[in-house]
This record gives C-alpha cells, sequence and structure tokens, in this order.
C-alpha cells in the first residue's frame, strides 16, 4: 500500500470518527443539546484528533526510521570483500544494490532465473529495462537486492496494519470516552494550541538553524584567515586563480567592503528619508482622501517593483545620463569635457536606492503618522495653530520614536541591498571618499564568492559567510537599536 | 471666602442676566456634514462673561453649534456652515478674518483631556510661544504661572513643571488643557463635555474652576448631566433633532421650562 494511499485511508478513518463521535454525542445527549458539556462538533473532532494524529505521527516516525533499518541490515549482508573497504565503498555497493533492486522488479520470472544462474549480464538485462547501473554490477548484488525488495515489502505491510490499527484504535479510544459531561471542548482546543506553539516554533528554529549553519561555515573560514586580517584588512583582493593550490590565499580585507555598503546606504538615506518624509507628511496631513487613496497605492506601486529593475533603471538610464551631465558641466566650467561622474559610482547606486526606499520611508512614516490621536491634532488647531506649526510642534515630535524606528527598518533594507549595487556601483573593492567613483558592496561580493564552480572548502568561498554574518549582525544591531529608540521615547511621549 | 458674599454677587450677577451684551450672536446658522444636515437655523447668542450651557440627547447638535463657534468644523472633510456668526461684530465665517486668529480668540477645551506629548511648562507655553505672546524667558514663566494658577493646578505641579504633561491624572490633565487654552488669553471659551472623562472629585474642580473663569472668560459648556449644567451655568440652551428648543436663564430652564420637550428632558423621560 503507498503511503499516499495510506494517507487518504487514515484522513478516511477520520472522517469517519468525526461523525461517529458527533452521532455518539448526540445520542448521549437525549436530544437536550444543553446536556453535553461541549458541542456535538467539538466531541467529533476530538475524536478525529485521536484517529488522525497518533497514526500520522507514528507514520512519519516509521517512513524516516524504516529505510534507516533495511539499509544497514542491506549493509550487512554485503560480502565481507566489500565491507572491509569502508565507507564510501559499501555506500557505492549500496546505492548499485538499490538500483538493481528497483530493476528486479521490472523483470520476468525467466528474465530472473537466467540472471540468477550467471547466464545473462545484469547491467545489459537492466539497462534494457531503462535501469541504468554505474558499475559491472556483481552476483551478490542480485542476493542483496532481492533482500533488499523482500524487506521493503515486509515492511510496507508491516506499516500499513500497525497505522491503520491506531488510526483505529484511536478512534475507537476517544469515542469510548465521550460522554455528557466529558470536556471535549478543552481538549479539542489543547491541541490546536498544541499545533499553534508548533508552527511558531519552526519559524524561530529556521532563523537559528540559519544562523547556526553560517557562524559554523565562518567558523571554518576564521581556521583558514585570521579574523583580525578579516574584521581590520584594508585590501579586498581573494586572488581566485590561486584558489584550491594553498599558499597564496589571497587577501579578505573587510573594510572596504564595509566602507562601500555604509556609504551608499548612507547616500539613499541622504535622497529617500526627506523626500518620504515630506511625502507622508503632505499625503496624511495635507492631501484631500481622493488625492490621497489614489496617490498612496501608486507611491506603495515603487515598492513592488523588483529590485533588479531598479538595477536596469541605474545602469542605463541614471549612471550614464550622470557621466554626461557631468561631462558637460565641466566643459562649461573648465572647457574640458571630461566627465567626474563615472557611469557606475556611488552616486549612482545612492539615487537609485534612494528612489527604491521612497516609498518605504513613507509608508511607513505616514501610517505612523496617521496613527497620531486626532485629539492632539484638535488641541493644537483649537488654540489657533496653523496646520504647519501643529504638524511640527505636535504631531511630529508625537510620531518620532515611529518615525525613526521606520528610519532605521529602511537603513537595515538599504544595508542588505544587492541587485542595485551589483549594477549600478560596480565590483571594484575600493577605499575612497570620491562618491563619483565606483565602490563596491558586502552583498555584491557575497554574490561574487558564491557564483563560481570553486568548491565549498576554500576561503574564497568561505568568506562568503563571514561576510553574511557580518551583515546579519549589522542589521541585527540596526534593528535592536531601532527597538530601543522607540521603548526610549515612548516612555517620555505616553 | 464668604459663602453668603459669594451667593449674594451671584444673585446680583443672575439677576442682571437680561442685561448682559452679547458676546457672539448666532443668526439662522445650519451644518450639513455632506447630504446630511445637522442643524436647522439655530439662532443663539452667548452672553459676555457668562456660562452658557449646551443641554441635549446625543446627537442633538450642540457639540456641532459648539464647534462652529470657532469653525473647529473647517478640519471635517464635507462639513458646511450657512447663517452669520459674530464675535464682538466681526462676521467670523468672513473670508478676511483668519480662522487662527479666530482660534486665538476663542478657544477650546476637549472631552477627552488631550495634553501634548511635551512637558507640562511647554503645554502651556504652546499658545503663547506660536502666538507670539511672550518673549523673554521670564515673560514665559510669568504667563505659565499665571495660567497655572488660574486653571488652579500650579500649586500641584509647580515642582514638576519640567516632567511630561501626559504624566499627570486625567482630571489634572484636563486642568492642564484649561490652562493652555488659558494662556493664549482668549475672549470665549468653548468646552465640549470637559469633565465626561473625569471621577467625581476631579469633576467638582474643573466645575470650580469655570465657576472662577466666568469673571475673566465667556464660557460656552456643552454637557449631558443636567446636575452640571444646574450647577456651573447661567444661561441653558437646550437643543434637539438640531433645533434650539429652547434658551433661557438656567434658573428657569430647571423650574418652569417653556417648552414640554425641555421638561421631558430635564425629568428624565428621554435622552
Amino acid at each position: 500500500m503507498s503511503t499516499s494511499l495510506l494517507l487518504l485511508l487514515i484522513v478516511l478513518i477520520g472522517f469517519i470518527s468525526y461523525f461517529a463521535g458527533r452521532a455518539r454525542s448526540l445520542a448521549q445527549a437525549n436530544g437536550k443539546l444543553s446536556n453535553l458539556h461541549s458541542l456535538p462538533g467539538y466531541h467529533g473532532s476530538y475524536v478525529a484528533i485521536w484517529a488522525i494524529l497518533p497514526a500520522a505521527l507514528v507514520l512519519g516516525a516509521w517512513l524516516v526510521a524504516a529505510p534507516m533499518y533495511i539499509d544497514s541490515s542491506t549493509r550487512a549482508i554485503l560480502p565481507e570483500t566489500v565491507q572491509t573497504q569502508g565507507g564510501a565503498t559499501v555506500e557505492l555497493a549500496l546505492g548499485q544494490v538499490k538500483s538493481v533492486a528497483g530493476g528486479l522488479k521490472r523483470l520476468t520470472a525467466e528474465e530472473l532465473s537466467s540472471l540468477e544462474n550467471g547466464s545473462a549480464n545484469l547491467r545489459s538485462t537492466l539497462a534494457a529495462k531503462g535501469v541504468a547501473l554505474a558499475g559491472e554490477g556483481e552476483p551478490y548484488m542480485i542476493t542483496a537486492a532481492q533482500h533488499f525488495n523482500a524487506m521493503s515489502v515486509t515492511n510496507r505491510w508491516l506499516m500499513s496494519a500497525v497505522v491503520l490499527l491506531i488510526a483505529i484504535a484511536g478512534g475507537a479510544y476517544a469515542i469510548r470516552n465521550i460522554a455528557t459531561r466529558f470536556r471535549a471542548r478543552n481538549q479539542v482546543e489543547r491541541v490546536i494550541l498544541g499545533s499553534l506553539i508548533v508552527a511558531s516554533s519552526i519559524a524561530i528554529l529556521t532563523t537559528v538553524g540559519i544562523v547556526a549553519s553560517m557562524l559554523s561555515e565562518a567558523g571554518r573560514f576564521f581556521t583558514m584567515v585570521s579574523p583580525f586580517e578579516f574584521f581590520f584588512g584594508t585590501v579586498w583582493d581573494p586572488r581566485f586563480s590561486a584558489a584550491g593550490s594553498g599558499g597564496a590565499s589571497g587577501q579578505f580585507g573587510l573594510i572596504p567592503l564595509l566602507a562601500g555598503t555604509l556609504y551608499i546606504a548612507f547616500v539613499a538615506m541622504l535622497f529617500a528619508v526627506p523626500i518620504g518624509l515630506f511625502a507622508a507628511i503632505y499625503m496624511a496631513e495635507y492631501a484631500s482622501p481622493r488625492l490621497r487613496s489614489t496617490a498612496k497605492p501608486l507611491l506603495e506601486v515603487l515598492a513592488g517593483i523588483p529590485t533588479i529593475v531598479y538595477g536596469f533603471f541605474a545602469l542605463v538610464t541614471v549612471g550614464p545620463f550622470l557621466r554626461d551631465i557631468s561631462a558637460q558641466l565641466n566643459g562649461l566650467v573648465t572647457g574640458n569635457y571630461q566627465n567626474f561622474i563615472q557611469a557606475q559610482s556611488v552616486v549612482t547606486a545612492g539615487i537609485v536606492m534612494g528612489i527604491m526606499l521612497i516609498p518605504f520611508v513613507s509608508s511607513l512614516s505616514d501610517d505612523i503618522i496617521t496613527q497620531v490621536p486626532r485629539a492632539l491634532r484638535d488641541g493644537s488647531l483649537g488654540l489657533g495653530a496653523t496646520r504647519s506649526e501643529t504638524v511640527k510642534k505636535v504631531i511630529l515630535p508625537a510620531a518620532l520614536p515611529g518615525i525613526v524606528g521606520a528610519l532605521l527598518l529602511t537603513a537595515s533594507r538599504a544595508v542588505g541591498e544587492t541587485m542595485i549595487v551589483v549594477l549600478a556601483a560596480g565590483v571594484a573593492a575600493r577605499m575612497q571618499i570620491d562618491p563619483f567613483e565606483p565602490m563596491t558592496t558586502v552583498t555584491v561580493k557575497i554574490v561574487n564568492q558564491l557564483t563560481g564552480d570553486l568548491e565549498f572548502t576554500s576561503p574564497q568561498t568561505l568568506v562568503a559567510f563571514a561576510l553574511g554574518i557580518t551583515l546579519f549582525v549589522i542589521t541585527l544591531g540596526l534593528n535592536i537599536y531601532a527597538l530601543y529608540i522607540v521603548r526610549k521615547y515612548r516612555e517620555q511621549y505616553e | 471666602m464668604n459663602i453668603m458674599s459669594e451667593a449674594a454677587v451671584e444673585k446680583a450677577l443672575d439677576q442682571k442676566m437680561n442685561t448682559v451684551p452679547y458676546k457672539m450672536i448666532g443668526k439662522d446658522v445650519s451644518v450639513y456634514y455632506g447630504d446630511k444636515r445637522a442643524l436647522f437655523d439655530v439662532n443663539l447668542n452667548i452672553r459676555e462673561n457668562t456660562v452658557t450651557a449646551l443641554i441635549g440627547p446625543s446627537g442633538c447638535g450642540k457639540s456641532t453649534f459648539l464647534r462652529t463657534l470657532n469653525r473647529m468644523n473647517d478640519t471635517i472633510e464635507n462639513c458646511r456652515v450657512t447663517g452669520k456668526i459674530t464675535l464682538d461684530e466681526d462676521d467670523i465665517y468672513d473670508p478676511a478674518i483668519d480662522v487662527v486668529e479666530l482660534r486665538a480668540r476663542v478657544g477650546m477645551v476637549f472631552q477627552k483631556p488631550n495634553p501634548f506629548p511635551k512637558s507640562i511648562y511647554d503645554n502651556v507655553a504652546y499658545g503663547p510661544r506660536i502666538h507670539g505672546l511672550a518673549r523673554t524667558k521670564a515673560d514665559f514663566d510669568e504667563v505659565v504661572e499665571t495660567s497655572l494658577q488660574k486653571a488652579g493646578l500650579f500649586n500641584e505641579v509647580k515642582d514638576r513643571l519640567h516632567e511630561p504633561g501626559t504624566g499627570l491624572s486625567g482630571g489634572q490633565q484636563q486642568r492642564l488643557c484649561i490652562a493652555r487654552a488659558v494662556a493664549v488669553s482668549p475672549e470665549v471659551i468653548l468646552m465640549d463635555e470637559p469633565c465626561s472623562a473625569l471621577d467625581p472629585i476631579a469633576t467638582a474642580k474643573v466645575e470650580e474652576l469655570i465657576h472662577e473663569l466666568r469673571t475673566n472668560f465667556t464660557i460656552v459648556i456643552v454637557t449631558h448631566s443636567m446636575q452640571q449644567a444646574a450647577r456651573v451655568s447661567q444661561r441653558t440652551a437646550m437643543f434637539h433633532l438640531g433645533n434650539l428648543v429652547e434658551e433661557n436663564d438656567t434658573d428657569k430652564m430647571f423650574t418652569n421650562p417653556d417648552d414640554q420637550r425641555t421638561q421631558d428632558y430635564i425629568m428624565g423621560r428621554f435622552g
């Protein structure tokens, strides 16, 4: 019986249990629902849960455990000669046995017997059936494969029987429990609570897992390159060509990348914050509802544009435009038509990333500003303040903690942005302060280091994890600081 | 203060009520929210240095009328006011009138205490600051102190003027809002159910304060409490379904009203 059929059967049993539980509770109620502690639906669900949940859990555990057991028992009957070679060879043999086992099922009895007495070649026979073998195949594999197949079949039957039995037993046990005063409702709610907890812990555990894997890979990197060299090095030169040859391992200085990241994020925020904030104030305080209801979604559309599209925009429009206009300006002033802004530069990336961030700033700030109680607005207007005075002196101070939080959130987005920077700022890791020259960021270098065909053992690729964890710490720090600011001001303002 | 003499003064004032000049005159005032008409040709005059109470069941238009007096209805979308309202002969809906100046002359205290998220000092200094009523620090200190004193709050907060106004109790917050309104030296103060969010003790303090403020200001108060109207006001106006039912001396309103509806409302037959 296949797993999906088995699952279907369990669900079917669950269904039947549900109605059985309902019917039994109704029968016990004697036609008066208020006799029951819980509504019939709860009794039904209770029985269904008992039928489905234990069976499903056992099924899941079985599906994980059984193949392991079958593998190890198959491994045990492989010939001495194979077993003594250990590790990889055994696994290879086991893999072959499994493909032979798959192939054996397709053979007729005649073909099988000719294989067993050695008159037919294993590899070619199976190839004719569409099963490709990696090696020539040896006679012991046929016995091992037959053992494997036999165990698989027994396993299937055993699993189906046990799981179905558990489902039926669970349902029966639960049905016996049903009584008028039985608290089915509380039981069902406890199961629901449990599933909520499981769901939230999955999210948290995944995060922990990601961080842990990054940490362990970064740890491997730091055994090859000293942390001091990484965190305080001022030269980024990973020497891809030298990868794997040992000795010359390149220089992995974080500082130029970090400087580029922060510089570009700073320029982006310089563009996005005033524009976004002003837009938010206009939307929240001055715009008529009709204008607001059209303009705000339009502004938010900007947030939905994939960042790679902004990258194109930077590459083909903004970058060349800045380059040409700088050449013209230079020509007008000095007579020398030499551009002083490179097509790929910090400003290009900063401006385009700034445009990308405007809707974040404005949308978040707008929500925060409109949340300022109307009473405060009325109070200020009632004292004869103009709208602008009200905004400056009452609304913005009241909304400040939220706005600061929004800005820090935006900043951590700017720090983590990749696609725009790849296309707009270039990949040259340099340390300089001229905003018209190219620079690069941590994220770009992560992409760079991982898109090659190097194995994950050289510092050239492992450095990506060290960079990743650094970036993670930076954005985590920003977010924690945002929370801290918000808390601090909230104490003062509420 | 001698209670007898206070009562005597009040009686004298009440008897002269019909000779007190009008501070604000409302003529045929109608208010529309979009297509819905909320006030129907209300003719109501507000006498100088008098507490005028506006009473009536919920939704009767009393708050709407109050908000027309300093054009707070301007901040509501789709709200339209017709008719004429004057403040000392100036038509307040005249386009030549600056609404900001009008609101400095006609201050407002709201239903829920709404101190700004600033210090007590800055709350009171807010109005004087935006209207340029004071210049030096000493001027501001004085304005803040006298306003808080007028609001009967100074002694309670004088040691913590620079702590946030939001940290005060509800009653103190409402008196802070009154001090804030007083600091601008308005001629009229509008109060929209100023005690509805306060406990009885805080309410008593605010009522006492309203009583004292009458010497310097003209006060219009919207209230749901009959007792409060009787306690604090000299004139009472009764609204019903957007119409002004009756306006009269408070004593007469509560003892011998002209209109049956007023009688019923005061007796608690509807509302």
